[in-house]
């Protein structure tokens, strides 16, 4: 592929702190190179600022290798930028032109507090874990892994729910503000698992009382979740989880709702 | 809300098969019979209760729902994505709805209202074969039916996947499936219902 380096237009949202009211600044960057990442770009940015004397701009980011899910930027009006299945550590600037303008702005919903420029508190992510993400597990020696059988088809269908990287991008790109993409994906990798047999109906009520508590929008289908997803996390997931919660509501007792 | 749109898509139905007895063209004889039918048997009128009594759970759970996911980003995005990632009528069903609803206050207070009026006050039915040929003789109420068609076939486009989906029957390998029920549903339901004032307009039926 072509090399090529470009100037570019920034407008950055600058804020703070939780409280404080925040706006856009403007920035200019030189000599941007195509093989970048969008996350390079912004520490060639940072690193401006900063022999400038000013403030850089906060971004979370952990493994630059599009695992992690810490890299929340929604640019030019998409999460994690336009790439298909892609988080913006791994979106590169030959993407741009010379010259282009680029919005970023964080995840915004209310669930997701800016705890400084482009930084936002995914916290409530944790908690909905905690209500209900685990399993029951003998203590003692491991047990040999194949003592378990599994459908194979099973197995894919977990697997590819647990590829979910708790990233945020499908509460970010949500009309709605719902996390139900990501409690769907978390509540069917075990849920299709004999592991998470024990506490299957007990996982969905309590996941779902917490995304509620923690303030998240409710799910009319839309799906610009599952096409922000950069994990392909797929909107059948919903339609289970939605199986599950019904049927634990329907046996009531075993659940304590 | 899942329920209460299945029921109302229900009503659709029948609503649509009594209407379109009126494409006999035989002055309207097999439609009144139907309309006499439902405006005076028991159950019929007992379940229309009962349709009131969804419909406005319908539309008072589908606001507040509006309402409450409006309310959840206090901070808008300066730039969004448009079309991109998710179709326009999905993201419009209060839109959608309400256009349904000032439909229907109209329509009801065409056909409905009188009709039960005349019943009650022991005036009888209408005739409303002939209520219908008059009421679709003035131009600007054919408009407002043919955008209240137009408001629920997109309502519908959405809805009837939606409703499948919220009860968690969209499986992978049905959802193709009532994907396309559901586009079929909303393109030939609204269509059915648009044909009959424009047939009354352009004089086809006598
Ligand atoms: C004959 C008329 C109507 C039919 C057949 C109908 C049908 C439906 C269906 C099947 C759904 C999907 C339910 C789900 O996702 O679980 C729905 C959703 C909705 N409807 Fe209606 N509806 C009608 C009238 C109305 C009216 C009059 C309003 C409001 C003023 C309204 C507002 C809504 C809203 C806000 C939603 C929720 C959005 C969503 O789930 O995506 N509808 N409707
Ligand atoms: S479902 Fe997708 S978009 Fe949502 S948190 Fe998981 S990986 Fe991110
Ligand atoms: S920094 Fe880890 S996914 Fe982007």
């Amino acid at each position: 592929m072509e090399h090529n380096t470009m100037n570019l237009t920034l407008k950055v949202w600058r804020q703070k702190n939780n409280k404080a009211k925040g706006g856009f600044e403007t920035f200019n960057v030189k000599n941007i190179s195509s093989e970048m990442s969008f996350l390079e770009m912004f520490d060639v940015l940072n690193e401006q600022l900063v022999a400038e004397n000013k403030e850089p701009v906060a971004f979370d980011h952990d493994c630059r290798e599009g695992i992690c899910g810490a890299c929340s930027m929604y640019i030019n009006g998409r999460a994690h930028g336009p790439w298909h299945h892609n988080t913006t550590c791994q979106l590169h600037m030959r993407e741009y032109k010379d010259g282009d303008t680029i919005v970023v702005e964080p995840w915004r919903a209310d669930s997701f507090p800016v705890i400084k420029d482009l930084v936002v508190d995914r916290s409530a992510f944790d908690r909905i874990i905690q209500a209900g993400g685990y399993i029951s597990v003998n203590t003692g020696n491991a047990v040999d892994a194949n003592s378990l059988p599994i459908d194979k088809q099973k197995a894919d269908e977990s697997f590819a729910a647990a590829t979910c990287i708790g990233c945020g991008a499908c509460v970010a790109a949500c009309p709605n503000t719902s996390a139900m993409l990501f409690v769907s994906a978390k509540v069917s990798h075990l849920a299709l698992l004999p592991q998470g047999e024990p506490e299957r109906q007990l996982r969905a009520v309590k996941m779902v009382e917490q995304m509620d508590t923690e303030g998240f929008g409710s799910c009319t289908n839309i799906g610009a979740c599952e096409a922000e997803c950069p994990k392909g996390i797929s909107l059948e997931n919903i339609a289970r989880l939605n199986r599950e919660y019904i049927s634990a509501i329907m046996d009531g007792d075993s659940t304590g709702a | 809300m899942a329920l209460t749109g299945l029921f109302l898509i229900l009503f659709l139905v029948v609503h649509c098969y009594v209407n379109a007895q009126i494409f006999w063209n035989d002055g309207g004889k097999q439609f009144n019979e139907a309309a006499h039918f439902m405006g005076t048997n028991v159950v019929i009128r007992i379940t229309e209760i009962g349709l009131f009594a969804f419909l406005i759970l319908h539309i008072v759970q589908g606001l507040m729902l509006w309402a409450k996911n409006r309310s959840r980003r206090s901070v808008k995005y300066a730039v969004t994505p448009g079309n991109k990632v998710s179709p326009w009528y999905s993201r419009s069903m209060a839109l959608l709805g309400t256009l349904i609803l000032l439909f229907l206050i109209v329509h009801l207070s065409q056909f409905w209202a009188p009709n039960r009026f005349s019943q009650t006050t022991g005036n009888g039915e209408l005739d409303l074969y002939a209520r219908m040929k008059e009421t679709f003789s003035m131009p600007w109420v054919v408009v407002v039916y043919l955008l209240g068609c137009f408001a629920l076939a997109w309502h519908l486009v959405h809805g009837f996947y939606s409703a499948f989906q919220t009860m968690g029957l969209a499986k992978h390998r049905y959802k193709k499936m009532i994907k396309g029920i559901g586009i079929a549903f909303a393109i030939i339901v609204p269509i059915i219902f648009a044909l009959m004032p424009i047939s009354f307009s352009l004089g086809c039926l006598n």
